[in-house]
């Protein structure tokens, strides 16, 4: 009896082991299913580049251009504001702050991972919003540029601390021995650490990157939702991840606007897979 | 000489500066949401349906909601993320198969927030017919959090020492019975840290909702699982973009709600791996 209920347990186990894979399966696959059927309508390539996104009219015009290059604007502009930001921070996290203040300095950037992102959309909303329309002279706060600023907030979490974990798995005689040949100590990190890390370095940004293109809720609150081609970072913009959250409540289930909607969702999923698996390769790397 | 300290002083002023232009907006935007919010609180604005379009009244049926999703979720996530936690920790050998299971907890951190929504709504929405409810929220919710459970699980299963492992197996003592009388009691600290942290994760997201349970305005409460809902987050966003001339103080109260609800359980967490590891004694 016993044997049987073992045998039970134990192959219950075995399954619930394969759920991960089982999900992002499944996940996947009824993407697709939703998602290629606007190929029926559209053909690939005028859906990637097609350069206006009039889902609503008739005929519908499902262009994504305007959503991608919303997406890429709002996210090379995170980039430049929290890579710098955030390596620096992990750096002086990891080597340079004293043991107290270290602790807390980890709490801050554990607290900011933890605020909801709706709750840091309502912020960027009352204070940044209105900063960026007076520094500028705009019409509208709600541009590019304030959602690059939030979003370069919210990668700052995965960076900091993916990043400090890549400097502290660096072998301490590495440091010693730049030091004990005379090296101050920021020449040892700069000179010695740094480029140690570097692997781990490039998967804490690549980590960021991939949580700033799938951020919806901040940044359908601040960026304006204009979808049209950008010309500079100061005007309105809408990304990906914000169209499906701004139309799919209104989509009619089965309609092209719905599959279209989809369709983006395989997109962000496929953007989201790629840098996942290329920073799981270079923590490996590593790790070796 | 001299230029190399001068230059060392310049980059950890540079350093310091990076890491103050992180912390100091995170304590300040906390501070303003506390400062702004806590007036607005009060029994009524906790326990009153919203009023006037949301425009007054309180915010019951959205805290409600809010914790029927995240119990939901957390009774579908928890068995399923703790019985593949054991799978990794105790039984999963070192080979292709464990590696793409850890690269699938990966990807499935990784997937966009709104692609849940999206997911659920084709699944469980559409595919099985649950139409707008709680239970296809609190499902797509629990495939949210799985990967953080799973991994904060595991963490505590492994680190509870290979010889407690051996010297029970070595009384006779079968691999299950094992894991049930002495890997998993000394592993609940961590294993309830992963919980909790989930909880807090599920209350706070917004877009895996949007299309699966959420309503906009929705004054009474649900009465079974196939009912739609109002949740917090959703509630904050439609009340600060949606609906126009809602009192300020509505709006900082409910991010306070929100916020405080958040952060008080990941403090829970942090207090109890805090204890935790002060308690160990291996």
């Amino acid at each position: 009896m016993r044997k049987i209920k073992e045998f039970v347990i134990v192959k219950l186990i075995q399954v619930c082991g394969l759920a991960s894979i089982f999900f992002v399966a499944l996940i996947f696959l009824f993407l697709l299913k939703e998602g290629l059927s606007v190929f029926k309508t559209v053909s690939p390539f005028d859906f990637s580049f097609g350069k206006n996104w009039y889902p609503i009219s008739e005929p519908a015009q499902l262009g994504i251009l305007p959503l991608i290059s919303g997406s890429l604007l709002v996210t090379l502009g995170a980039a430049v504001i929290s890579i710098p930001i955030g390596v620096g921070c992990a750096v002086y996290i990891a080597e340079i702050a004293p043991l107290k203040i270290k602790e807390i300095l980890k709490a801050g950037i554990e607290l900011l991972a933890a605020i909801p992102s709706v709750v840091l959309g309502f912020i960027g909303m009352i204070t940044l919003v209105p900063l960026v329309k007076n520094i500028f002279h705009l019409p509208t706060g709600l541009t590019a540029l304030s959602g690059s600023i939030m979003l370069a907030f919210m990668a700052m979490p995965t960076i900091v601390s993916i990043a400090e974990d890549a400097l502290y798995s660096v072998p301490k005689t590495y440091k010693e021995g730049a030091l004990a040949l005379g090296a101050t100590h920021w020449q040892a990190i700069w000179r010695v650490m740094l480029p140690a890390a570097s692997s781990g370095i490039l998967a804490a940004v690549m980590l960021g990157i991939g949580r700033v293109i799938g951020e919806t809720m901040a940044v359908m609150m601040i960026t304006g939702n204009a979808a049209v081609m950008p010309n500079s970072i100061l005007v309105p913009v809408r990304t990906l991840t914000a169209t499906i959250a701004a139309e799919m409540g209104e989509a009619v289930v089965g309609s092209e606007h719905y599959f279209a909607l989809f369709a983006i969702g395989i997109i962000l999923f496929i953007i989201s897979f790629a840098i996942n698996v290329t920073a799981d390769l270079f923590l490996q790397k590593r790790q070796q | 000489m001299k230029n190399s300290y001068k230059n060392q002083n310049i980059a950890f002023f540079l350093l310091f500066l990076s890491t103050l232009l992180i912390v100091v907006p995170v304590g300040l935007i906390v501070l303003v949401i506390i400062q702004k919010g806590l007036p607005a609180i009060n029994w009524q604005f906790l326990s009153d349906m919203p009023r006037q379009g949301m425009r007054a009244g309180g915010i019951f049926p959205a805290i409600i909601g809010t914790v029927y999703l995240v119990v939901g979720a957390i009774m579908f996530a928890l068995p399923i993320g703790l019985l593949s936690a054991i799978y990794l920790s105790e039984y999963s050998k070192d080979d292709l198969l464990t590696r793409l299971i850890k690269l699938a907890i990966v990807n499935l951190a990784g997937v966009p927030s709104v692609v849940y929504g999206l997911f659920g709504l084709a699944l469980f929405v559409v595919f099985f017919k649950f139409g707008v409810s709680i239970l296809s929220g609190s499902l797509t919710l629990g495939i949210m959090i799985l990967p953080v459970i799973i991994t904060t699980s595991r963490e505590a299963l492994e680190s509870v020492p290979q010889s407690f492992r051996e010297v029970s197996l070595s009384l006779g003592a079968s691999k299950w019975q094992t894991i049930r009388h002495i890997v998993l009691p000394n592993a609940i600290p961590g294993i309830l840290t992963g919980t909790i942290l989930g909880l807090g994760r599920a209350a706070g997201e917004t877009a895996p909702i949007l299309f699966t349970v959420a309503a906009f305005y929705l004054p009474r409460l649900p009465k079974s699982v196939f009912d739609q809902a109002m949740a917090l987050p959703y509630h904050l966003y439609v009340i600060s973009t949606q609906v126009p001339n809602v009192d300020e103080k509505i709006r900082y109260g409910t991010a306070f709600v929100l916020l405080t609800l958040v952060l008080f359980m990941n403090l829970v967490a942090i207090i109890i791996r805090y204890k935790f590891r002060k308690k160990k004694k291996w």
